[in-house]
């Protein structure tokens, strides 16, 4: 089984003094879906945004460990982060269209990376939008607002969006948090399919949909790995009993 | 329950219907003086309007005839201050909002930005003079009026542009980012549209200051009187707010309505530059899309 993401002993601090991981181990296979579950303020959105470096517009003091993807460290100063975010896509727990229009938000990632070829932006649209079930819903009016979108359909944009950029990595960080539950059962669709071609890493909003659609799940608490291991593994047999206690809800 | 027997100021209706009938008459006294302001200058200043009036120079020692030099020199003035102030200070607040973090540094320069605004406009004028007409040698120019000008608009320019920048959501900017855009290209393809209506509301007030000053240009570019029209920046002009001053106060035996029909003429062009930027502006936000 390949390996995709190798976290060694990552830990990070707020500048205003709160820690948020402490010596994260991780490693994490290509190809399948990882969840990462537990209670907020555990360290979960911290740790997917360590991951494309989107934490750098944070206010983050220090960060320690490596976080190595394809064997290449991402928190070394020298990399390329504009390329990282390419490579490692993320879909936010609300939808955050942006203020432009439908086919505007998916070519945006593209345009910023100097693509200006019509044909090409128009194929890598429709390709995203077929790819999160929404082409149906929206080959009509491409060029109305986002904003015009219900909710779930927003959110599918965003995935699109990401997808568009052709990355190897998703991280969805309780991407359903805000949507109704046919929505939510269409995004978790696409993840099944995405699977395939994609190494995915999300945090969903309950241990449900993580029982649902990850094949790895790791337990976050306080900014600790609890426990790591498939998905079968932690829901039938937990090997610490917080993680037991937090699968059964008697916290969380 | 014991009713009625509290003091009318505990009864929460009539309160409320108090409270409300005290801030509608504010409401209305603040309005009230801007509304007779016009009307006056309207009625007072009207009969002097005419084609003539716009359109030909002035004759008899300006007590006959037209504005028309001072009509063109207003123009030009702000728009002058138009070339410099926006481009520095939309960049300036750019800077601020986007780049700079909260440090000692920016501190300092916010802070002197606001000091900037409180600045008598009269010292602005002599500070244009000594910086651009003496020493640059520019001469009492337009030139030299529009960069004294455009030093008095900045502060306004840059913090209503900071501001606009500033309540564009951060999670736009995240979500750029997050998409492999630059920090420029978030900010020239997500933050500046979004806060175009913002910034040009901030724009248009500072213009506006600008076009109706006499005490910057008093030293830096503006004429008693001209008989022929600039045709340089660097040549001298008149202008709207400063003619106003010459015939209201210099020119002995100066008919009332040419004074009234000045006014109404500048107070129709600050009114067209608000029109045509809101219109702008109505424009920018029927694209905004959140």
């Amino acid at each position: 089984m390949k390996e995709k993401i190798i976290v060694e002993n990552l830990g990070l601090k707020y500048s205003d003094g709160t820690e948020s991981l402490f010596g994260i181990n991780l490693r994490i296979q290509a190809n399948k879906i990882t969840a990462l579950i537990g209670p907020a303020g555990g360290g979960k959105s911290t740790f997917l945004r360590t991951l494309n470096r989107l934490n750098d517009l944070a206010d983050v003091a220090e960060v320690s460990g490596k976080v190595l993807i394809d064997g290449v460290d991402v928190l070394d100063p020298e990399t390329d982060v504009i390329a990282l975010r390419r490579k490692v896509g993320i879909v936010f727990s609300r939808p955050l269209p942006l203020p432009l229009s439908i086919y505007k938000n998916i070519s945006y990632g593209l345009e910023v990376a100097g693509e200006k070829k019509r044909e090409v932006l128009d194929e890598a649209v429709e390709r995203a939008l077929h790819l999160a079930q929404l082409w149906e819903e929206v080959n009509d009016r491409l060029d109305d607002p986002a904003a015009a979108l219900s909710g779930g359909q927003q959110q599918r944009l965003c995935l699109a969006r990401t997808l568009a950029l052709k990355p190897e990595i998703i991280l969805l960080d309780e991407p359903t948090s805000a949507l109704d539950p046919i929505s939510t059962l269409k995004i978790e669709d696409s993840l099944d399919e995405l699977k395939k071609e994609y190494t995915i890493i999300i945090a969903p909003h309950n241990t449900q949909q993580a029982a649902r659609v990850a094949d790895m799940v790791a337990f976050f608490l306080q900014g600790e790995v609890i426990e790591y291991d498939t998905a079968a593994k932690i829901y039938t047999k937990p090997q610490d009993s917080r993680t037991q206690d937090y699968i059964t809800g008697k916290f969380g | 329950m014991q009713k009625n027997k509290r003091p009318f100021f505990f009864n929460p209706k009539l309160t409320e219907k108090i409270g409300v009938s005290a801030l509608t008459l504010v409401a209305f006294l603040t309005v009230a003086p801007i509304v007779a302001v016009v009307i006056y200058i309207v009625i007072l200043g009207a009969p002097a309007i005419s084609w003539e009036f716009i359109t030909a120079m002035p004759r008899d020692g300006m007590r006959a005839g037209g504005i028309w030099p001072a009509i063109i020199g207003t123009f030009y003035l702000t728009i002058g201050t138009a070339i410099f102030s926006v481009p520095l200070g939309v960049a300036a607040a750019i800077y601020l909002s986007e780049y700079a973090g909260d440090n000692r540094l920016t501190r300092y320069i916010r802070l002197a930005i606001i000091n900037l605004a409180g600045i008598p406009s009269v010292v602005y004028g002599l500070f244009g003079l000594g910086l651009f007409v003496i020493f640059l040698n520019f001469g009492t120019s337009i030139l030299s009026a529009s960069l004294t000008l455009s030093i008095m608009t900045l502060p306004v320019i840059i913090s209503t542009t900071e501001e606009a920048l500033r309540a564009v959501p951060q999670s736009f900017r995240v979500v750029s980012t997050s998409l492999g855009a630059t920090k420029w290209q978030t900010i020239r393809r997500v933050v500046l549209p979004q806060a175009l209506p913002g910034i040009l509301t901030g724009v248009v007030l500072g213009l506006e200051r600008a076009a109706g000053e006499t005490a910057p240009i008093l030293f830096t570019g503006a004429a008693f009187f001209l008989p022929r029209l600039p045709n340089s920046p660097l040549d001298a002009t008149m202008a709207l707010p400063y003619h106003l001053y010459v015939i209201s106060t210099q020119v002995p035996g100066m008919p009332i309505q040419i004074q009234y029909g000045t006014v109404l003429v500048l107070m129709v062009f600050v009114l067209v530059m608000n029109l045509i930027v809101t219109l702008i502006r109505s424009r920018a936000r029927a694209r905004r899309q959140w």
